[in-house]
């Protein structure tokens, strides 16, 4: 079987691939460490108990979910208490509630969002904490 | 298909067919994740979240401006600044960009639809207090067209930044020019960050909500808040009054019962909820 | 048929590079704008919408035009039209495209665009705007297509066209007067706020698209081998003509409201646009180089012997499309906004990011409207002689 325009298929496909897998290329030799979300800051250390408002397991895999029904909870719906599955209540707000103990957004929250390249767009809004020296 | 393939069995597909069956696929399968997404909805349960106990309630909110009790340049500056600095509003600088929640204007340039060369002249220079009106049946409302502006139970004309796509309908639909919209980053205009409340990005308009998160704890708008402290302090009387309008027994509606009041702009039928005191003292 | 666009000659693909190279420009400044935010435009607290929201309701109008064709040819059977209703189909699809990119890059949160399908909010006109806008170009595109690809093979094209082809006669209608709803029912903005604003907007949609529709198919006469034929631009120069007639004569009627009933809310935008008011006179000189130029083109339309006349004929279409642009596509956004609802007088005019992001639009849509005239020339110019069967 004869292939036409063989030269400019095959060129074609050379440049595709490039294209596909530059960004392999490009992280050759990098090493990106694991990410490691620090809670040891000064907020989370003062509580009697080390809890945050739903396990951990559920926090990692669910917070972005539960960040937007906080959202419309908050906004939207008028409820701005929030009452876990152990019972306990707490204000709904992300600047004054979870940042307040995760007061290190560099050393938490960024070191899985910048390892999983996630840019969520709430910090042009949302105050992020100052950080703190540790 | 009014063509048939060229030279192929009836059963085969000819590459245009598998294009177009390859391409309809496509989008069904990603528009219908994605609108199935959509539909999903909220996970939290109904049980999992409240409102606070403390929370101020009404049927209509509505505030009653005693333009009287407004005497000296501090007397505005500090209602406004109360609102601004704790709702992190910047300060743009210049009339295009401006964002502005509470403000001043002469009579002449609130009231445009009762021109009066001849009035009082105490009333004519004064400044009055204009903020969004929540009205009852808001044109804003009625015209965004993803409910980013919307009426809650209590009458509050809310706003939500964060489904706001920055169309701009709502300040052309609104009569007052109570909304302004973030031209620029409002960030690098703001001398100081109030770190409890949020800032807005560029490309969403903004405006007076009440306060509503402040009613949610059981606090009053802090422009009224400021008002009443100072008049306390100054053993003098307040300037400005909250409540509800569907309770007979609120402040404001003893002093609409008791005093004469105007709106902006009733004719247009839009039900404002901000009511300014005329007459006042003797040297209003 | 879609590789018929990318044989050309050389000045075609000149043109198009050409056209490339403006888009290029505008997106380079859109990007500009969507890092900086729309203060880089001339819009402002007071001014909240400006050159793109008045050049996306200027070619709404001209995406109705297309509409003036179908009626003659599928309604009443006026088979003259039979060949260029394909160009009226097309320029519909181009219009309405720079439609959506002109929305597009005036919201302030892009990004979110899709808000407005995830939470539909049928009380909001722009809902219905887009589903009208959408559902247009979408009509115009199959119609236009399948009828063209239908007359290529020489047959007559497949049963389920025609009511389609019926649908959207109603829905051209629709487009226009959902789009002068978006205007129509605002309190306060005088100039707008009139029943009148829908008639007036179909009104120069009908003598402003088929005017550009006449201009267009000079064009095509003089640099391709198609000839649209003398009597089809002689029929349409007559709609031409009766609908600027309808339009300024409502126009008329509108300044008649403003001076005699003297009531500010209707004067005062009328005085700002055409004589100035406090000393703020940005906008005279262009709206009154509106109106001669409509003076101008109707003396020319009515008058049968300079209508005939093709050079006479082109002259008054350019005249005209270019005083209604200027009316629709940037008079009549501004006079909604000034003076302000404090009547304070706040004035708008377009920056160089705007205007250059604004070109690139237009040249968005031309490139649209070159590459699918280029298919529907070539398939003219293939079955030249062979009756059209719709």
């Amino acid at each position: 079987m004869k292939l036409y325009d063989g030269g400019k298929i095959i060129a074609g496909i050379i440049i595709f691939f490039f294209l596909v897998t530059f960004p392999f290329f490009l992280n050759i030799g990098k090493v990106n460490a694991k990410p490691e979300p620090k809670i040891d800051t000064p907020e989370i250390q003062k509580l009697a108990e080390k809890k945050c408002i739903e396990p951990k397991a559920f926090m990692r895999a669910e917070h972005m979910t539960l960040l937007n029904d906080w959202r419309d909870a908050a906004v939207r719906y008028d409820r701005r208490l929030y009452v876990n599955s152990e019972g306990k209540q707490f204000t709904i707000s992300l600047q004054n509630t979870c940042m307040h103990c995760h007061s290190n957004k560099k050393k938490f929250c960024d070191e899985c969002h910048n390892y999983v390249a996630v840019k969520p767009h709430c910090w042009t809004c949302h105050i992020a904490p100052k950080e703190k020296e540790s | 298909m009014p063509y048939s393939a060229e030279g192929e069995g009836v059963m085969s597909m000819n590459r245009r067919q598998f294009l177009k069956i390859a391409g309809v696929s496509t989008i069904v399968g990603l528009g219908g994740t994605s609108a199935l997404n959509a539909l999903r909805g909220s996970d939290l349960e109904a049980s999992h979240v409240l409102t606070d106990e403390k929370a101020l309630n009404a049927k209509r909110w509505a505030m009653v401006i005693d333009m009287s009790k407004f005497k000296t340049g501090e007397d505005y500056k500090r209602v406004i600044k109360a609102c601004h600095s704790i709702h992190n509003v910047p300060d743009l600088g210049n009339p295009k960009d401006e964002v502005k929640w509470i403000w001043t204007d002469t009579f002449a340039h609130t009231f445009p639809s009762q021109p009066n060369e001849y009035m009082e002249e105490g009333i004519k220079h004064k400044p009055f207090i204009l903020l969004c009106n929540h009205c009852a049946n808001p044109p804003c409302v009625r015209v965004c067209p993803t409910k980013a502006t919307f009426k809650r139970k209590d009458g509050i004309i809310m706003m939500d930044q964060h489904r706001c796509i920055g169309c701009r309908f709502c300040m052309a639909g609104c009569p007052f020019g109570a909304r302004s919209f973030n031209y620029k980053d409002p960030r690098p205009f703001l001398k100081e960050e109030n770190k409890e409340y949020p800032t807005r990005t560029i490309g969403v308009v903004e405006k007076c909500t009440f306060c509503f998160e402040r009613l949610a704890r059981g606090l009053v708008p802090a422009c009224v808040e400021a008002s009443q402290e100072a008049a306390k302090a100054a053993g003098g009387e307040p300037g400005m009054f909250f409540g509800d309008l569907d309770d007979p027994k609120s402040e404001v509606r003893k002093l609409l019962a008791t005093r004469y009041t105007i709106r902006r702009k009733p004719a247009l039928g839009t039900d404002p909820s901000v009511f300014y005191v005329v007459g006042g003292d003797k040297n209003a | 048929m879609l590789e018929k666009a990318f044989t050309g000659s050389r000045s075609y693909w000149t043109w198009i590079f050409f056209l490339l190279a403006l888009v290029g420009i505008g997106f380079v400044n859109y990007l500009y704008q969507f890092k900086t935010g729309l203060g880089v435009t001339g819009m402002s607290r007071d001014v909240s919408w400006g050159l793109y929201i008045g050049q996306f309701t200027f070619l709404v109008g001209v995406a109705a035009s297309a509409v003036m064709l179908v009626i003659p040819y599928y309604l009443h059977d006026f088979k003259k039209f039979g060949k260029i209703v394909i160009l009226g189909e097309f320029l519909a699809v181009a219009a309405v495209t720079m439609c959506i990119a002109f929305i597009f890059v005036d919201l302030g949160q892009p990004m979110r665009v899709l808000n407005v399908i995830l939470y539909p909010t049928p009380n909001s006109i722009l809902f219905w705007d887009m589903i009208v806008l959408n559902g247009y170009l979408f009509l115009n595109i199959v119609i236009g297509w399948m009828t063209l690809s239908s007359d290529r093979k020489g047959i007559k094209p497949p049963a389920w066209i025609k009511p389609l082809i019926y649908l959207s006669i109603p829905w051209a209608v629709s487009i226009h007067t959902v789009t002068a709803f978006l205007y129509a029912g605002l309190p306060d903005r005088y100039f707008w706020l009139s029943a009148l604003t829908a008639a007036s907007f179909l009104s120069s949609a009908f003598a402003a698209g088929p005017a550009l529709l006449i201009i267009l198919a000079l064009i095509v006469r003089k640099f391709t081998k198609f000839d649209p034929g003398k009597e089809p631009i002689q029929a349409v120069g007559k709609i031409v003509t009766y609908a600027m007639i309808a339009n300024v004569f409502f126009f008329g009627l509108k300044i008649f409201t403003a001076a005699y009933s003297q009531i500010p809310g209707y004067l005062y935008p009328m005085k700002y646009l055409y004589f100035g008011i406090e000393g703020f006179d940005k906008l005279v000189p262009i709206m009154w180089a509106s109106s001669i130029l409509a003076v101008i083109s109707l003396a020319i339309l009515i008058v049968p012997a300079l209508r005939k006349n093709e050079t006479t004929l082109v002259l008054a279409c350019i005249a005209l499309f270019v005083s209604l642009w200027i009316d629709k596509g940037f008079g009549f956004i501004v006079g909604g906004f000034v003076p302000n609802p404090f009547k304070k007088v706040m004035e708008y005019w377009p920056t160089m990011p705007e205007i250059l992001i604004t070109i690139g639009v237009w040249a968005l849509g031309f490139l649209v409207l070159t590459l699918l005239y280029k298919i529907a020339v070539t398939v003219r110019e293939e079955t030249a002689g062979i009756e059209i069967e719709h």
